[in-house]
């Protein structure tokens, strides 16, 4: 295996695309690195982007934009107040990765490029409009976080691109955002189905929203209806109901080790309608 | 809850630091994998990827042409002609013709460094032909059922029954068609459990070393190192006495650690490799795979009810699977099943059954957990349909001193009647309910085992104490041993340190099992120091020139019986010590027994949950432990085998179970899947301690380790059903099962 740390991401990007064999990239390395000791993936081009100058960085522009680095661990990212206060939604996915220690080390990039439909902080991003900026031998491009995965385990990139930050949208007045996913147990555990919304009020009405669901199908399911059942509302029981009836709808979970199609789609409806309220109250300023 | 003598002992029932503490907290205890040899070699073996296939070939040769690579053995490097038991070993230990499991071993091999074993491993090519295969306990007794092995079954099984049933067990007593005849509620349900794993922090790990001239040594982390040396001489070939086994700090046992699974391999692989040492460790996945879970149940119980409560009649009909061997714990889990009560009428059958799964090995009380799942269970919805009070209907025909037991015997000295009622004094009795709480109860029993106990103790020249036992210390028998050894002697705690020591220092042990140790080993301590202390008094008596019978030993130091013994200035063990090469050298003392006078316990548990109804999530919300242990020596490690008990049967009540597809692969060989409770899942297990003195141990000790783990089956299925109105006889209670329910009911 061949180790690589760059000190650019010019570099990097022209390691990646001169790699022969498996590639992967290390950040935290709380997936390759796992992945390595259980066999399940040997590389032989390994790209540490530690070394890169700013990966480190979490900042908020002067517009209210954030830009984050991509090996900004969990950890940084709540200890952050500002952008707990901005995002609480998108932090709070990311500190339900694993355990302290793992908080440590694993960052928002690397649980989007793993690829799992029930990545924790990635339902979080999409709710939040999040976009990533991807460098590659063409150049630089703006995407949207729901347009990475590609399928369990894949992404859409290119060989030769990879993500050099991630953005936020200007949080704004009047907004808030939460993510919440259902697992048997308390911590450690993967999640069986996860619901991230992003409401933006004036005055008692929704005037935008975005509702994300984690592992009901092979990526992330942005789900329009679920959203346009509550903008207009102050999100009154009719208004959850369809909204919920819409998150259902929008289920094509499996049923598998952890649970049914029919507890996921359930449980979806569930955590949507919770999520929902705790945002709403988020965006009125109450603690939540 | 001591009934009486608060002040009788110095040091037993206090709870001073534990010797292995410093150890552990600093990370200097050695655990199985810590332990090095120069030259050694690193194993890895291969595992059968299908439940169930013929080894048409296995083929080494591109692995063995790498550069340090130095043995691979198969099952063809193995003596033939094992019968019995020393088969089953020998098979579950290396296939033979047919992997009967997936994960079963088939090859393996060692090699300079660990990273080269795995990755030579991947190299031998092993040629299956894949074979019907079955892992549920019923289909597996179906008449259609795939044969795992004809010939398995022993005489006991009637005819009829399908090749798979490997045993068959019926008793009872009473007529029963009378007692029910007298019931005014009779009800019947059927139960199933699932396989759980003991669920150990520390994977199995061994160094193994192995001559040519059928000498050998082995480091290992088990529970009981003369029944590794017994196992491994009888599947190598090798004589008993020439293996000589040390075991290692332990992280976990719980039963699962009492036997072999892989440690053979590296012996073979050792002398296979010209004799240099080879370790072989466990990876979690393996451990899930290829070593022992309990076994998983299908069970129906039927009992009549008087209405007001009292019990006139029980049947019960279990079936377990463990795995691809004989030995599921079907008659255990009968034995205990009715234990708690008195019932006139009583009659069980059980069906030991093969299945293509793991060879199951010992976990913490075996058998009793499914018992009292199904038992406790069925009581409880028995006592909610007539209106009656759960736990007072336990005190009504509870088990006590002198009554007939379920399975027999009459009970000795017990003590479920005072966990009961201190149960029922306990304020979580009296802990107000909410919406979706509930409350459920529930008591399960254990035996205590005597056993092959050897122990020798030894006086230091300074006059401190060391103490010699072969049973490994996996809940706090090394200090409570020597607060026993310390109370007995007169000397301070910090005065004796007690050793695990290897199998060439002591006579046969069993191992750390039936809830023994501090029984046991603990009883046959006393006997040692008592002889020390004869022996001190002997040469005491010696130099005052009297009868020895005419000294006594007080407060660790010898004195004259009485006033007509003489005049003498107390003699203290340091003195005497000190002196020991003059008066006749070296004082020691041994005891090599089966002790007798065995202590079994009781506990009653209670437990309040609350369930989300709509994601069906299940929140223990209190709990606590209520357990009789004759006396604790040292309550605080007491009290730690109450709480792991009852954390592992919340994991096996609730999330915990082996999840096969379709093909019998295990689905979930990894914590990530298979969900043991973490921290956070629980609260403060809250424990009392009901103190009822075992009259066969000389500090009234009883086994405590494994009965905690059986009533938290029944009692977290009975708050459930308290919680949601849905009573649910397939364990685990998952949250998919309870949204199931819950939807359905809602629907209909």
């Amino acid at each position: 295996m061949q180790y690589h740390s760059p000190t650019s991401f010019d570099a990097a990007v022209q390691l990646a695309q001169d790699a022969t064999g498996v590639t992967r990239f290390l950040a935290g390395g709380t997936d390759v690195l796992v992945q390595m000791r259980a066999g399940m993936v040997t590389p032989d081009v390994m790209i540490d982007v530690k070394k890169i100058p700013g990966v480190k960085d979490c900042v908020r522009h002067a517009d209210g934009r954030w830009v984050i680095g991509i090996a900004v661990s969990g950890a940084e990212l709540g200890a952050n107040a500002e952008l707990v206060a901005d995002w609480p939604g998108v932090v709070e996915g990311m500190e339900l990765v694993g355990s302290t220690q793992v908080q440590g080390r694993a960052t928002l990039v690397g649980n989007l490029c793993n690829g799992s439909p029930a990545a924790d902080s990635v339902p979080g991003l999409v709710a939040a409009g999040a976009t990533v900026r991807v460098s590659g031998p063409n150049g630089v491009r703006q995407v949207a976080i729901e347009d990475i995965p590609a399928g369990p385990g894949k992404t859409t990139l290119a060989k030769g691109e990879m993500i050099t930050a991630i953005e936020l949208p200007p949080r704004g007045d009047s907004g808030g955002d939460c993510y919440l996913r259902f697992i048997p147990r308390t911590e450690m555990d993967i999640a069986v189905v996860g619901c991230a919304i992003n409401v933006v009020l004036e005055g008692d009405k929704i005037t935008s929203a975005r509702i994300a669901l984690g592992a009901v199908a092979p990526t992330i399911v942005v789900v329009p209806e679920a959203a346009d059942a509550i903008i207009g509302t102050a999100l009154d029981d009719g208004a959850l109901e369809k909204m919920v009836a819409a998150v259902r709808a929008a289920c094509r979970p499996i049923s598998d080790k952890r649970g049914t199609a029919e507890f996921r789609t359930h449980v979806a409806g569930v955590l949507a309608r919770r999520a929902a309220e705790t945002a709403l109250r988020r965006a009125k300023g109450e603690k939540a | 809850m001591a009934k009486d003598n608060v002040n009788e002992f110095r040091l037993i029932g206090t709870r001073p630091d534990r010797p292995d503490g410093l150890d552990k907290v600093t990370g200097r205890a050695r655990y199985g994998a810590d332990i090095s040899a120069a030259n050694m070699l690193h194993a890895a073996v291969v595992r059968s990827p299908h439940a169930h296939a013929r080894i048409v070939k296995i083929d080494a040769t591109k692995a063995l042409a790498l550069d340090g690579v130095k043995a691979v053995v198969t099952r063809a490097d193995f003596p033939t002609g094992l019968t019995g038991e020393d088969w089953n070993l020998q098979e579950n230990t290396i296939a033979g013709d047919v992997a009967l499991y997936d994960g079963h071993a088939v090859a393996a091999i060692a090699a300079t460094s660990a990273l080269l074993a795995k990755d030579a491993a991947k190299l031998i090519d092993v040629e299956y032909e894949l074979l019907p295969h079955v892992t549920d306990v019923d289909k597996a007794m179906a008449p259609d059922a795939p044969i795992i092995r004809q010939g398995a079954a022993d005489a006991s099984v009637p005819e009829g029954l399908h090749p798979n049933v490997v045993k068959y067990i019926e008793f009872g007593h009473g007529d029963v068609d009378d007692g029910f005849a007298k019931a005014d509620l009779v009800m019947e349900r059927h139960y199933k459990t699932e396989a759980a794993h003991q669920g150990y922090i520390e994977p199995h790990a061994c160094l193994g070393q192995l001559g040519e001239d059928g000498k050998g040594d082995m480091w290992v982390c088990t529970q009981g190192h003369w029944y590794i040396r017994r196992m491994c001489a009888a599947v190598l070939g090798l004589e008993g006495s020439q293996l000589r086994v040390t075991p290692s700090e332990i992280g976990g046992g719980f039963g699962g650690k009492t036997t072999i699974f892989m440690e053979p391999l590296a012996l073979a692989l050792s002398r296979k490799a010209g004799g240099r040492p080879v370790k072989l460790v466990m990876s979690r996945s393996e451990v899930l795979r290829a070593t022992g879970p309990t076994a998983s149940a299908s069970m129906d119980v039927k009992l009549g009810m008087t209405k007001d409560g009292m019990l006139t009649a029980g049947k019960a009909n279990f079936r377990m699977q463990g795995g691809a061997f004989p030995g599921s714990p079907v008659d255990f889990a009968l034995y205990c099943g009715f234990a708690s009560y008195q019932i006139p009428a009583l009659f069980h059958q059980g069906y030991d059954v093969i299945a293509n799964r793991p060879k199951c090995a010992a976990y913490r009380a075996p058998g009793a957990p499914m018992g009292a799942f199904a038992v406790e269970s069925l009581l409880d919805e028995m006592c909610a349909e007539l209106g009656l009070d759960p736990l007072d209907v336990r005190l009504k025909n509870a088990s006590v001193e002198g009554s007939k037991s379920s399975y027999g015997p009459k009970f000795g000295s017990i003590g479920l009647v005072e966990t009961l009622e201190a149960a029922k004094a306990h304020p979580n009795m009296l802990a107000p309910l909410g919406p979706n709480q509930g409350r459920g109860i529930a008591t399960g029993y254990w035996f205590n085992h005597g056993g092959d106990t050897s122990v020798s103790a030894a006086l230091s020249e300074d006059g401190t104490l060391q103490v010699s036992v072969g049973t490994p210390d996996i809940g706090g028998s090394r200090a409570s041993i020597a607060l026993m050894a310390a109370e007995t002697m007169g000397i301070p705690y910090e005065n004796v340190r007690v050793n695990i020591v290897e199998t060439g220092a002591l006579g046969v042990n069993e191992p750390t099992h039936g809830s023994r140790a501090t029984f046991a080993s603990g009883k046959a301590t006393v006997e040692a120091v008592q002889g020390i202390i004869k022996e001190m008094c002997r040469r005491v008596a010696s130099e005052w020139d009297i009868d020895p019978e005419a000294v006594t030993w007080v407060d660790g130091s010898a004195q004259p019986a009485g006033p007509n013994a003489g005049k003498f200035p107390p003699m203290s063990i340091a003195e005497i010590a000190g002196k020991m090469s003059e008066t006749g050298g070296p004082i020691a003392g041994h005891c090599e027994t089966v002790p007798e006078g065995v202590g079994a316990s009781f506990g009653t548990h209670v437990v309040d949950v609350e369930v989300d109804p709509e994601t069906g999530y299940t929140k223990i919300l209190r709990y606590v432990v209520v357990q009789d242990a004759g006396r604790a020596i040292h309550p605080a490690y007491v009290e730690g085998q109450y709480q792991g008990g009852a954390v592992q049967g919340i994991g096996w009540a609730l999330n915990e179970e082996y999840i096969y597809d379709d093909m019998g692969r295990l689905q979930n060989p990894i914590f990530l899947d298979y969900r043991v409770p973490v921290a956070s899942d629980l609260p403060m297990i809250d424990t009392v301690i009901v103190e009822v003195p075992n009259p066969g141990h000389p500090y009234g000790v009883r086994g405590v380790g494994e009965t905690g783990i059986a009533p938290p089956l029944p009692a977290i299925a009975n708050a459930v059903a308290a919680a949601t109105g849905e009573r649910f006889y397939h364990l685990p209670i998952t949250p998919v099962k309870i949204v199931a329910a819950l939807n359905a009911r809602n629907d209909s």
